[in-house]
């Protein structure tokens, strides 16, 4: 399926949660959409028999100094395509319903973008820090992060 | 193993107060064979964190036989002397790393194999999660410079380490 008719699908069935499609740039195409509907859409562009985007590859998050946004890679194995799926969020408390129950891949890459951006889940099975140690303080991929002097004595 | 005279040859009647020719008698100091002991059967525990491990592993394979020297990897540091670092330590790995090396029973040596364990390496600049140098955490003995060291290099830190195991003094002051 082409990006513009997917996102025509979706715009059908969502309406104003669809906010854009952005062509240019990164391949391939991505969806933007409202934060607080991403999971339904994901649930949507899973189950929907002309999507059925059954490979989350990747999820990532993104800081662009005024914003953030999580960044998703969708493939379909049964029918070959691809899309992106996006929400920007805004820079103090990002928010983001989780997708760990659309995919349970999810939750590993969701935890990475928690460790290391600080984006909180909502609702996700298990939200911990997954590469950085327990008690680390600070999200290290944020533009505006500070490194510590020091961990547990020894210089960083 | 009995050595047989060649055909002809004139064999010296053994000196007033030797053992004779098939006794074996070794005179040294017990510095000298307590060294001997210790640098030729240098276990060293398997911390293999990154590329250098690979290396590592290289070393210690039949091509390059670190068997030779008498070092062998040893999956346990109970059972270890030498703990060669290869590879990058993280912040998180560090307190693993400390704790394995308190681990070891004494007497216990440090390799510190590539650029990352010597000094952080590539890492060096602008990284909050790697440590800019495994000494910063445990008392090392050799560096071994390379990114990463090819096996020749590791062999000769091993030899270095050998060199230092024999200069130590274990039962009397140095004067």
């Amino acid at each position: 399926m082409e990006p513009q008719a997917l996102f025509d699908a979706v715009k059908a069935k969502f309406g104003d949660a669809a906010l854009e499609l952005q062509v240019t740039g990164f391949r391939p195409a991505f969806v933007v959409v409202a934060p607080a509907s991403i999971a339904d859409i994901a649930r949507f562009l899973r189950d929907d028999p002309a999507m059925r985007f059954d490979s989350l590859m990747c999820l990532s998050g993104v800081d662009y100094k005024d914003r953030f946004a999580v960044a998703c890679h969708l493939y379909s194995m049964r029918h070959r395509h691809a899309i992106g799926l996006k929400a920007y969020l805004p820079k103090e408390n990002p928010l983001l319903p989780s997708m760990d129950a659309v995919w349970p891949a999810a939750n590993f890459m969701e935890r990475e973008t928690y460790d290391l951006f600080g984006i909180v889940f909502e609702g996700s099975k298990d939200l911990r820090r997954i590469l950085l140690p327990e008690d680390w303080e600070g999200h290290p991929l944020r533009k505006d992060y500070k490194y510590p002097d020091f961990y547990h004595g020894i210089k960083v | 193993m009995s050595r047989e005279p060649a055909q002809g040859a004139v064999v010296p009647p053994p000196a007033p107060g030797s053992l004779g020719p098939e006794a074996h008698v070794m005179v040294g100091n017990a510095d000298m064979f307590v060294n001997w002991s210790r640098k030729s059967s240098l276990w060293y525990l398997l911390f293999a964190t990154a590329c250098c491990g690979i290396e590592l592993m290289q070393t210690g394979a039949s091509r390059y036989d670190l068997d030779r020297f008498g070092a062998v990897f040893r999956a346990s540091p109970r059972q270890s002397d030498l703990m060669i670092v290869a590879g990058t330590v993280t912040h998180k790995m560090a307190e693993r790393l400390k704790r394995l090396y308190d681990q070891m029973p004494d007497p216990k040596f440090v390799i510190s194999m590539g650029s990352c364990a010597n000094t952080g390496g590539p890492f060096y600049k602008d990284s909050y999660c790697v440590v800019k140098g495994v000494d910063l955490l445990v008392p090392v003995d050799v560096y071994v410079p390379g990114c990463p060291p090819r096996p020749e290099a590791l062999i000769d830190g091993i030899l270095q380490l050998q060199k230092i195991i024999e200069k130590k003094r274990n039962f009397a002051k140095k004067v």
